[in-house]
């Protein structure tokens, strides 16, 4: 009778499951064009997958209408794409350190590259599976982080600055900078980020240091300021933002101009500001990591990501600036114009900076210092 | 005094139950809102039943805890037989270590067995992936098998596997017959117990599981720290109906078997007298 | 009996025993390495030491972990002892309805707390319709408290509850018999006899609730960390401190096992441990 009772409990289980599985139905096929499709069939039937670690909300996923790339790359040449998400690239490096999994594509920011590079955590990239990186814009090519253009490949870029409630937000546009993120007016309705580097960016700039520097004192007073801070912040906080500031939840929460353009384009009330006394200018490429498995299928994943209307696909949906030239000639003018996505030359040169990576103790001191500040009461 | 009691224990229950029925009312809420009601759709079910994510780590999520239970009580019921069968210091020791899992914060249980396992990928390039999520699933379902079963041999009759034996039953077939039907319930309850700690458990996993084989709790937890859609309410409603389901049928299979035992028992009764 | 088949027998619990070997005893071996010793391999107490840096999160999970304990107890102590004295077939009816809830996905069920606490949430909302609020109860030392009360007050009720479902109701007549009021009875005679279901209960909510570091991230905001989410950021989070990490870890199974012992103590009696 036991064993019986068992196994109805166990039917029923499967009998969901089963449904479950079969219930799941195919999307009509929208066909992305691309411009060789003979490259991206040598494995056509090879039956092999790769493993796709990118950060949170950062590709279509067949969401709003939207294609999802990793579907389509999949039809088109039958590799199979196991995908999973982290929400900062100190997660990331934390990940691949640990050496708690096997990746074959990654999507890490500018510093986070050299300081993975600089620790023989990446692989070479044959170029010459690439012929996409042609598009990729001059500008972002022999660019710091990567000087002999070895081990990325640019997937978007952006500005940092501040998400704003205009309905609850009494503050004009011209007059919000980083000052309002310690404005103890707005206690508990301030999102701050939560990871090191970008908090320590906004005290940096506030405190009139460098983004990169590595002075042990000024790196003490930039953590004792975010420490001051923590008492009027209402949560630290990554992609959870999207939920909190479209509910009305918070006032204000710096984060990265594509996601505000995503947001804003959903709701009229929220604003972006881009703060004038500067903030970080960033680029997140695509790289494969080091004891990857299916070094050659990821170059063809790469590949893809950088079709001109693959990126133009991607582009649109998550909001952020496109490194590909022929992508960026496809987009629509009123985004090319919007001023969020694409600012003007006089406003990347005059109020960003481009992360560098730090010396190996300066960033177990901002790790540390990080560790403090989360754990300060 | 009973209406007092009623009253309370209807404060607890609806403590319990409100977060879980807001779920499922707003699963079924036309906009995003979680505040406002706004009107009726199943457009988060139609949409869940599209996310080949969740499709695929709630297959991955059965198939683990089908194998590590399976695997488990197998292990663990033979464990049971024979630390039965050892003196008493043997036994204290073994079933101390059996402890540990049970007794040890699950953070340090999935980080000690990281550890471990990024130690073994470097040196055996065993990869983080379904081979060390079932590892690690198996090594906290085991000591509850065991568990479950131990007692059944401290209810047994003493000497009736000996007097099976004195019969001419060899000593495997005297296992079957004699000792086996004995200890059935704390098998199937360890198995049972392995099988629900599986499917549900994230903290473990998180620290043990690789990017090939992201169960259903994990892809949760991502789901919780990203826009969040309210296809998580409608996920939440589904497990809740099937729980409800399962319980019950559960409840009635089990009622009407104590009804049937009840009913052999005063057979036997009759019998013996 | 049969000495050589006895032999035979001990050895079929072989498998077991190396597998618990292999990946219980030698990983805490390993956590324990990493805690003492350097990327070098050199022994050193550096690990351990800076520890005592984050004393502050220690005793803030302690004292939240134990204010949710005494607050389950508290709920779960009459609930626990009122559906003992129900009918059985209504004991079992309710058990059920009780313990259905843990069946869900604990992140979901957290999850739902988040969409009602918050400053926009329904629980906020309600009170506005009748002039009242918000607050901030969201991200908050409450809400992670609440959180752990939610998720862990199962695992308080079940052993209390299977421990009073033993007290023959006669034992509570004769208390009366015997000229002892109600209340008086309850101390007298449930109390002393629940104190196996007390203990046990008090373990299998405390050891999750100083541990968790779900509830603190999901209702606390990441502002209220606690000692598992310390642990977490070491291993696969923002600052990446294995052997830090693993000394935190050390750190946290010596207090729960000191606890543990204490219950042990407390609790003379050797009875099996109420399981789940």
């Amino acid at each position: 009778m036991t064993l019986k009772r068992f196994l109805t409990v166990f039917l029923a289980g499967c009998i969901f499951a089963g449904c479950l599985t079969g219930c799941g139905s195919n999307k009509a096929a929208a066909d992305i064009s691309v411009e060789d499709t003979e490259y991206y069939q040598k494995f056509k039937d090879d039956g092999i997958s790769i493993n796709v670690y990118n950060w949170g909300e950062y590709i279509p996923d067949g969401a709003d209408g939207s294609v999802n790339i990793n579907e389509e790359f999949t039809k088109l040449t039958g590799i199979k794409v196991n995908y999973s998400t982290y929400a900062t690239n100190e997660e990331l490096y934390a990940k691949l350190k640990a050496g708690a999994a096997n990746y074959d594509i990654i999507i890490p920011s500018d510093y986070m590259i050299s300081r993975m590079i600089s620790e023989d955590m990446l692989e070479e990239i044959n170029m010459d599976n690439i012929p996409n990186y042609k598009h990729i814009m001059d500008k972002f090519k022999k660019v710091e982080y990567d000087v002999e253009e070895r081990y990325s490949v640019p997937y978007t870029w952006g500005t940092v600055g501040i998400i704003y409630d205009k309905d609850t937000v009494d503050l004009s546009e011209d007059e919000i900078d980083w000052d309002v993120l310690w404005n103890s007016e707005y206690k508990d309705d301030i999102l701050m980020f939560d990871n090191p580097r970008d908090a320590f960016a906004i005290a940096e700039t506030m405190l009139g240091y460098s983004l990169n520097t590595e002075d042990e004192g000024e790196l003490r007073a930039s953590a004792e300021k975010l420490k001051e801070q923590k008492s009027i912040v209402q949560a630290y906080v990554m992609d959870e933002i999207f939920d909190k500031m479209s509910a009305g939840e918070a006032m204000f929460a710096p984060y990265y101009a594509g996601d505000a353009v995503t947001l804003m384009s959903e709701y009229d009330n929220l604003g972006f500001v881009m703060p004038k006394s500067g903030t970080n200018l960033f680029v997140d490429a695509i790289c494969i990591p080091k004891g990857a498995k299916q070094k050659e299928a990821a170059e063809m994943y790469i590949n893809f990501l950088t079709e001109p209307e693959v990126a133009l696909e991607i582009a649109e949906y998550i909001g952020y600036s496109t490194p590909n030239a022929a992508t960026f000639e496809l987009l629509d003018d009123e985004i090319k114009n919007d001023g969020i996505s694409y600012p003007d030359d006089e406003y990347l040169d005059m109020h960003t900076t481009v992360f560098k990576n730090l010396s190996p103790e300066a960033n177990k001191l901002m790790q540390d210092l990080w560790t403090e500040i989360k754990s300060d009461k | 005094m009973k209406k007092l009691s009623k009253l309370y224990v209807s404060l607890v229950l609806l403590f319990l139950y409100v977060p879980i029925f807001v779920m499922i009312v707003f699963s079924f809420n036309t906009t995003k809102s979680r505040s406002v009601l706004s009107g009726f759709t199943l457009e988060w079910y139609a949409k869940l039943f599209e996310n080949e994510l969740i499709l695929k780590s709630l297959g991955n999520t059965i198939i683990i805890a089908v194998c590590a239970s399976i695997i488990s009580t197998l292990l663990g019921t033979l464990a049971a037989i024979g630390i039965s069968r050892m003196g008493k210091f043997g036994k204290a020791t073994v079933l101390g270590i059996n402890n540990i899992p049970i007794i040890n914060p699950e953070i340090v249980t999935g980080v000690s067995l990281m550890l471990l396992f990024v130690f073994f990928k470097a040196r055996m390039s065993m990869e983080f992936g379904f081979t060390t999520l079932l590892i690690a699933h198996i090594t906290f379902d085991v000591p509850y098998v065991v568990l479950n079963v131990m007692p059944k041999f401290r209810q047994m009759t003493p000497h009736i596997y000996e007097a099976a034996q004195d019969l001419g039953c060899g000593p495997f077939k005297s296992f079957i017959k004699v000792v086996l039907p004995e200890i059935m319930p704390g098998i199937i309850s360890g198995f049972l117990m392995a099988f629900t700690f599986s499917l549900d458990d994230f903290v473990i996993s998180y620290f043990t599981s690789g990017p090939t084989s992201q169960t259903l709790p994990i892809t949760i937890y991502s789901m919780t720290r990203r826009k969040v859609s309210p296809e998580i309410n409608a996920l939440s409603t589904i497990i809740f109906v099937v729980v409800v389901i399962v319980l019950v049928v559960k409840n009635i299979m089990e009622r009407r078997s104590l009804n049937v035992k009840k009913y052999a028992d005063d057979d036997s009764a009759e019998i013996i007298e | 009996m049969d000495k050589k088949f006895n032999i035979g027998q001990k050895l079929v619990a072989s498998p077991y025993i190396v597998w618990v070997a292999v990946f219980v005893v030698v990983p805490l071996l390993m956590v324990a390495y990493f805690a003492f010793f350097g990327d070098e391999g050199k022994f050193t107490l550096e690990y351990i030491k800076s520890v005592g840096q984050y004393s502050d999160i220690f005793i803030r999970s302690i004292w939240m972990a134990a204010v949710a304990t005494i607050i389950c107890l508290l709920i779960s102590y009459p609930l626990a002892f009122i559906l003992s004295r129900m009918s059985k077939k209504t004991q079992s009816t309710m058990l059920m309805i009780v313990m259905l809830p843990m069946w869900m996905n604990f992140l979901l069920r957290t999850y739902a707390w988040m969409t009602l606490l918050g400053n926009e949430g329904l629980i906020n909302h309600l009170l506005g319709m009748i002039g009242l609020g918000p607050f901030k109860m969201l991200n908050t030392v409450g809400a992670v408290i609440l959180g752990m009360i939610y998720n862990y007050l199962p695992y308080m009720i079940l052993p209390l509850y299977s421990v009073m479902e033993k007290i023959d109701p006669s034992v509570l007549e004769a208390a009366s018999d015997l000229g002892c009021n109600r209340i008086k009875a309850m101390f007298r005679v449930v109390v002393p006899l629940s104190i196996p279901g007390i203990m046990s209960g008090i373990t299998m909510v405390f050891v999750p609730a100083i541990s968790t570091f779900i509830i603190s991230r999901m209702l606390g905001g990441g502002g209220n960390m606690l000692i598992g989410d310390l642990i977490e950021m070491q291993f696969l989070g923002n600052a990446y401190n294995p052997n830090l990490g693993a000394a935190i870890s050390l750190v946290l199974m010596v207090i729960v096992l000191i606890i543990m012992a204490a219950m042990h103590q407390l609790d003379s009696s050797d009875d099996d441990r109420v399981l789940l």
